[in-house]
């Protein structure tokens, strides 16, 4: 077990150095730089920025001091925003985005584990139909309308909530974080019910009925553990989702999270800041997987026994 | 199993009700804020910065205008120039020195007094090379002022400003410059504090940690008091500015908002009392059902369409004038953007101070056809597909199709159009790779020669590969002349050129957009945009 997790973290180290390398390269690529306003800056002092931020030499050493200087921890300061460095503004946005996505991700497991053992439990019912036919509308809706039409209703229409803003009015995390956990909650209930609906016809599930276990009992203690299975797995990559695609709830409702440093950096041509958080969401995807792989392996005991995995 | 359902359900919304509960104590919203006399302001992306030497945009202007005043001030209706951190100036003849009196008893926030020496010092960080400050060239107009930025001089007492004591500043201009009190207004000119500057830095230290909330020196009307990146930037009124009595604002929450959907529905809610902009397919919806709340003021900027004048057959100025002739503009405004825009049949915004181009390019299909045929292309046959590129935004969509269908019917010519994004967008205009682009100036300060000597041969916005001497000479001589009128004639003269010429297809003259709540007091329309914070107030409506 310990020896997979050395391995993953192992294989880890040059899959940050490959996108560290593609992205510092490739936008370098992409026409257009951080200085380039609609209004011509002359040629004299474009010259002057550029070498103001060591845009003038080559860009292979360029490469290899961001190198250096990464190992030390550095990640440069911001091209656009000349006061603060990239550290900086990762450490102002990222635990605003980490508050979202945890609530978006409670709010996801709670419904969609729900709705998934109400499907499940009764295939093919109205039990089945209603909660499964909501997954799909959940699935379908992006959040860029189901935002603002939440919004629309509880925050202008009814007037309960506020329709935008983070810690600054009362109730004004909850239509973000609904909005951001819904589509999850969908994917959540198909895959509660299609894991249950599997588990529930195992041989063991009978056996445990037989020995006149109550339904609550046999569901919770035996069902629920494998048949959870796809979900915990889902989970990794659905952290990395929330954390990473939580721009544009950010966007609707006015929230300082790294998401809109993110795309913000990328319009700017922020190079030093658009290096920065790829580097900071790569590492989070390749951890919250390794975490789902690990809680997987726990989970599952035909992995545990299989070294090779 | 339903009464489950809906248990789990009423847990789950307390279960985040009290999450979101822990934080946030108070309901703002516009009307209670009006009471306090704290204004919140919709101010488009989050800003660069806040030094004035270094950054560049629109909402850091509203910001920095707030902070810190600069020489002149301006009349807030109708933006003249009024004195600020000077008291009084001297013009001389032939329009080359000015001499401003600094104001007595003017103090920075920390309670230093502003002298003439530090406009001298804030001017030599602007110029000096090592800041790269983007507007240094605001400052070529003064002597020798353009040489020390290229490094040719490095002696800056040879520069024409100069502390003649810590009250008298005197300015030595290469040319008589009509508009350069008006070119005080902008914030690349405004003065920083330099024992700020040197304890969190050089003279040419970009990145700096002075602008922060705590550490930022300023001699406006409004002292920096809280700025949370992406969130909101709150000004608190300063009791220092040597006309405080007479500012009515306590504070100003400027938040700094990408989207202008999210905007206006901050706007709907009572979140703000100003909006930077407006959705251009509600502004119909607002002025039928509320007009008091949308704010259309005519604005100095022009939209139009620049052509490529080195690809063929675009060189051919009767190609280019007869696409110019053939956009029904009056269609383009009524239909597609709504918002009270003008039609522009040149390129100066009418009444820039008192200047209305008398040239026009008419609108006119047959004379449109005759031109095409002439040149070679009788009813489009043989035009070359020829592409229209815009930056990403459904607003300069509309546009092109429109007139993309225009062209079409009037001249029977096909043009493709694609959309890029924003950088690669002015990276293809810069290196001209394209033959039609969109594109858009607004001016830098109230004076036609803002949009007219931009079209010199290889002027660094002229993207079109257009040169025509006696237009260079027109805007030469103009920038020598003193009287008013015989500028204005050599700028009409010089429209002319442009409308024969067409190296550029004006559409439309520019409106602001945005919503205003009737308790904005203060707050006047005018060509620029400008609403200095010293002379807004609130008042409640009943």
């Amino acid at each position: 077990m310990i020896r997979i997790i050395l391995n993953r973290i192992a294989i880890s180290i040059p899959v940050l150095l490959i996108v560290i390398t593609v992205t510092f390269f490739f936008i370098r690529l992409a026409p257009g730089g951080p200085f380039d306003t609609e209004k011509a800056v002359p040629p004299e002092i474009m010259k002057n920025l550029n070498e103001y931020y060591n845009l003038d030499k080559p860009v292979f050493s360029q490469y290899l001091d961001y190198l250096k200087n990464l190992i030390k921890g550095d990640f440069g300061p911001s091209f656009r925003h000349s006061n603060r460095t990239v550290t900086e503004m990762i450490l102002t946005g990222l635990p605003v985005t980490f508050e979202l996505g945890l609530y978006a991700l409670f709010i996801a497991l709670f419904i969609g584990i729900l709705a998934g053992l109400s499907a499940a439990l009764k295939p093919n019912s109205l039990r089945d139909y209603i909660p499964m036919s909501f997954a799909m509308t959940g699935i379908c809706m992006p959040t860029f309308l189901l935002g603002p039409l939440l919004v629309l209703v509880f925050g202008i229409w009814f007037e309960w909530l506020p329709v935008s803003g983070w810690n600054t009015l009362n109730g004004d995390k909850i239509l973000p974080s609904i909005t951001l956990g819904t589509a999850y909650a969908a994917y959540i209930a198909r895959l509660t019910r299609g894991g249950m609906l599997e588990i529930m016809y195992q041989d063991f599930i009978r056996t445990a009925r037989a020995k006149g276990l109550s339904e609550i009992i046999v569901v919770t203690r035996h069902a629920m553990k494998g048949g959870l299975l796809p979900v915990v797995s889902f989970l990794g990559p659905a952290i990395a989702g929330l954390l990473s695609g939580s721009f544009v709830v950010e966007t609707i409702f006015q929230i300082p999270g790294l998401g809109r440093f993110y795309v913000q950096a990328a319009f700017n041509r922020d190079y030093t800041m658009i290096l920065g958080t790829t580097i900071l969401y790569s590492t989070l995807i390749i951890s919250f997987n390794l975490l789902s792989d690990i809680l997987t392996t726990w989970l599952d005991p035909r992995l545990r026994d299989n070294e090779a995995v | 199993m339903i009464k489950f359902l809906l248990n789990s359900i009423i847990i789950l919304v307390i279960s985040v009700a009290v999450l979101s509960s822990c934080s946030g104590d108070k309901k703002t919203n516009a009307s209670e804020e009006t009471k306090n006399q704290i204004l919140h302001i919709g101010n488009g992306t989050e800003p660069q910065g806040l030094d004035p030497h270094v950054v560049t945009g629109i909402p850091e202007f509203r910001l920095i205008t707030a902070l810190l005043e600069g020489l002149v001030t301006e009349d807030p209706k109708t933006i003249e120039p009024m004195p600020g951190a000077a008291e009084s100036w001297t013009i001389s003849e032939n329009h080359k020195t000015y001499v401003f009196k600094m104001r007595e008893g003017a103090k920075w926030s920390n309670g230093d007094p502003v002298t003439a020496h530090d406009f001298v010092y804030s001017w030599k960080r602007l110029i000096t090379p090592g800041l790269a400050a983007e507007y240094a060239y605001q400052l070529f107009y003064l002597q020798n002022a353009e040489k020390y930025y290229k490094g040719e001089i490095t002696d800056f007492n040879e520069v024409g400003v100069k502390a003649i004591d810590d009250k008298t500043l005197e300015v030595k201009l290469n040319n008589p410059v009509p508009f350069f009190l008006s070119l005080l207004y902008h914030h690349s000119l405004y003065p920083v504090h330099k024992g700020t500057i040197e304890k969190f830095g050089k003279i040419d230290s970009r990145v700096s940690k002075w602008t922060l909330p705590g550490n930022f020196v300023g001699n406006g009307p409004f002292v920096l008091k809280k700025w949370d990146i992406n969130k909101i930037i709150v000004v608190e009124k300063n009791p220092l500015y040597w006309n405080a009595p007479n500012v009515k604002l306590e504070e100003i929450h400027f938040h700094p908002i990408d989207n202008e959907q999210t905007e206006e529905r901050m706007f709907r809610s009572g979140q703000l009392h100003v909006t930077s902009t407006v959705p251009s397919e509600k502004i119909e919806g607002y002025k039928e059902k509320s007009p008091e709340l949308i704010n259309i003021d005519l604005y100095m900027g022009t939209y139009y369409y620049l052509i490529n004048t080195t690809k063929k057959p675009f060189d051919d100025p009767r190609i280019r004038k007869a696409l110019a002739m053939s956009i029904d503009r009056r269609q383009i405004v009524e239909k597609v953007t709504k918002g009270g825009q003008i039609p522009a049949y040149a390129l100066t915004p009418p009444n820039t101070m008192g200047f209305t181009p008398k040239a026009a390019i008419p609108y006119d299909i047959e004379g449109a056809k005759r031109l095409l045929a002439e040149a070679g292309y009788p009813d489009g046959k043989g035009f070359p597909e020829s592409e229209l590129i815009y930056n990403t935004n459904e607003g300069h969509q509309k546009i092109a199709v429109a007139i993309q269908q225009m062209w079409k019917n009037a001249l029977n010519i096909n043009i493709t159009l694609s959309n890029q994004d924003w950088k690669v967008f002015l990276d293809n205009q810069r290196t001209l790779n394209f033959v039609l682009s969109r594109a858009s100036w607004i001016g830098d300060y109230p004076d036609p020669n803002t949009f007219m000597d931009m079209w010199v041969t290889n002027g660094g916005n002229n993207h079109t590969g257009w040169s025509n001497k006696a237009y260079d000479n027109l805007i030469a001589k103009a920038a020598e002349a003193i009287d008013q009128k015989e500028r204005y004639d050599y700028f009409q003269q010089a429209e002319e050129i442009l409308a024969d010429e067409v190296p550029i297809i004006p559409v439309y003259t520019y409106t602001r957009n945005y919503l205003i709540r009737p308790e904005v007091k203060g707050w006047y329309p005018n060509i620029l945009d400008h609403h200095p914070y010293q002379h807004v107030y609130l008042e409640e409506i009943n």
